[in-house]
């Protein structure tokens, strides 16, 4: 078996009496992107909070085994609005130099010049960008993303996606990228797994060509429950 | 960041209805005065058209020559300087106690099964109600005023530093679960600067409450203090000098909310960009 980065097997949690994930088994290879997608309710946040050791008081048993360096990036940037953009970076780091550490992570994200500026001064999509800044500094083995662009505006999402893919390239860690946006998941991943009722439903490799995309969005817009007819194509 | 609003906006025709305005304007620097200035106003017309009888309320400016009088005699400085140093102590200690206590059983369950239910009943209990155990325990000079300065302290700064730290986001306590902070560095980076907004509120109120307890506790058996001064003044009905205590605590109290408020400017200025 090849050395895998996320290896979940047989994982079980449950919520107040409800089991919200049921058996699930997941592997991730070292550099591959990972969407998740999945109803509301289907389990895709429980299963990154296991990912990511964030599921305190949970009743459940399986395996998950995960990287040395995780980082985690939330739907909300999750900035301290109390330390300026260059302190969020760097919270937590330890290195020789954190500073010049985060002043080139925040270069990565095109955010040179606001090392010294308060969150709240910074637009949500710069925010976000800070985020994304904050877990590459810690040069991640594992990204966990929970919807990190769903409370972006259409554009500055186009840009994100394409800002993502090149710090992916760049840093090459393995991605869990969790959304509802089938497009997004087209976009960004190697491979999707789509999750229902604490479940595996199915996963797709992604095709580079796009006739195949085509098909593969109505494919999985079918396994979310939207029917070919509702869909815009 | 000023916009220009565009020309059409302006005027109010058919095709640009503009709404009634239901917000408050834009308010002016300053504007607070107005209150304060017209009451010293009329204060000062009904004194000098003798509206007001002298014996009753003396006009503003007696405050000033009576003021200047007690200070030449060298009365006023000396009791204010004992009143400030009697708030000082309380204030302190007060807040020591209400910092450490607070901080004890905002971040450890323990502390608070233990203190905060305690602090939750006697809170129910007015401070001054208490002041005659505190003569049975600790006599009537400086020890017992400074107890109950601090108590009545302690409480506000307590109440709001607990509830700043019990509030702490639990989203940030997330962030730092996972970039894997000790419990030293989540203190110091989220907890304490978190709460700091609380505990400078506390600090408000506390400042009120301690110049509060000065004047009551400077009632019972002072030989020195504004509160004596007054006291001392009410026996003999000089009204001037009861009058000149009133502006003393006032501007003392002002001054001392003032540099809290200046404290809060400089220590929570990533708040002010969103006030403006």
């Amino acid at each position: 078996m090849t050395q895998a980065a996320v290896q979940v097997l047989n994982l079980v949690r449950s919520y107040e009496g409800k089991r919200v994930l049921d058996g699930l088994s997941l592997d991730i290879r070292p550099g591959e992107f990972v969407a998740l997608l999945g109803r509301s309710g289907s389990g895709k946040s429980t299963l990154l909070r296991a990912l990511a050791g964030l599921d305190h008081d949970v009743t459940g048993s399986g395996e998950v085994h995960v990287p040395e360096k995780v980082s985690v990036v939330f739907q909300d940037s999750r900035l301290l609005p109390w330390k300026h953009v260059l302190d969020n970076v760097v919270l937590g780091l330890s290195a020789p130099d954190p500073k010049a550490l985060g002043r080139k992570a925040l270069a990565e994200v095109g955010l040179t010049g606001r090392e010294t500026a308060w969150p709240n001064e910074l637009s949500g999509g710069e925010q976000q960008r800070v985020a994304l800044a904050r877990s590459l500094v810690h040069d991640p083995e594992l990204l966990l993303a929970d919807e990190p662009f769903g409370a972006l505006d259409a554009l500055t999402r186009i840009r994100m996606h394409d800002l993502l893919r090149r710090l992916c390239d760049l840093h090459k860690p393995a991605v869990l990228l969790v959304t509802h946006d089938v497009d997004e998941a087209i976009e960004l991943a190697d491979r999707i797994v789509i999750l229902e009722q604490g479940r595996l439903l199915t996963e797709k490799t992604v095709p580079l060509a796009k006739g195949e995309r085509t098909q593969l969005r109505l494919d999985l817009l079918g396994h979310l429950g939207i029917g070919a007819e509702q869909v815009a194509l | 960041m000023t916009e220009d609003p565009p020309q059409t906006a302006v005027k109010a025709g058919p095709s640009a209805p503009t709404h009634r305005r239901l917000s408050l304007k834009r308010g002016r620097a300053y504007g607070w005065v107005l209150g304060p200035v017209l009451l010293l106003a009329f204060w000062s017309l009904g004194a000098s058209l003798g509206w007001i009888d002298s014996r009753i309320l003396p006009a503003p400016w007696v405050a000033v020559t009576t003021g200047v009088r007690l200070i030449a005699e060298g009365r006023l400085l000396p009791n204010a300087l004992v009143s400030a140093q009697r708030a000082g102590t309380g204030l302190c200690c007060g807040i020591l106690a209400g910092l450490g206590l607070a901080l004890y059983s905002g971040l450890t369950r323990t502390g608070g099964y233990l203190i905060d239910g305690l602090v939750q009943i006697k809170r129910s209990i007015p401070i001054f109600a208490l002041m005659p155990f505190f003569m049975l325990w600790f006599g009537i000079g400086e020890t017992m005023k400074a107890t109950v300065i601090a108590v009545a302290v302690f409480y506000p700064v307590y109440i709001h530093t607990h509830n700043a730290l019990r509030s702490i986001d639990l989203r940030y306590v997330e962030l730092a679960e996972t970039l894997r902070l000790s419990y030293a560095q989540f203190l110091r980076h989220i907890v304490l600067p978190g709460a700091l907004p609380g505990f400078l509120l506390g600090l408000r109120f506390a400042i009120v409450g301690a110049w509060l307890s000065v004047i009551v506790v400077e009632q019972t058996n002072a030989t020195r203090g504004i509160g004596y001064m007054v006291n001392l003044a009410i026996n003999y009905a000089q009204t001037d000098v009861m009058l000149v205590g009133l502006v003393l605590y006032a501007a003392l109290g002002v001054a001392s909310d003032c540099s809290v408020r200046l404290l809060q400017g400089r220590l929570l200025s990533w708040q002010r960009t969103l006030a403006g």
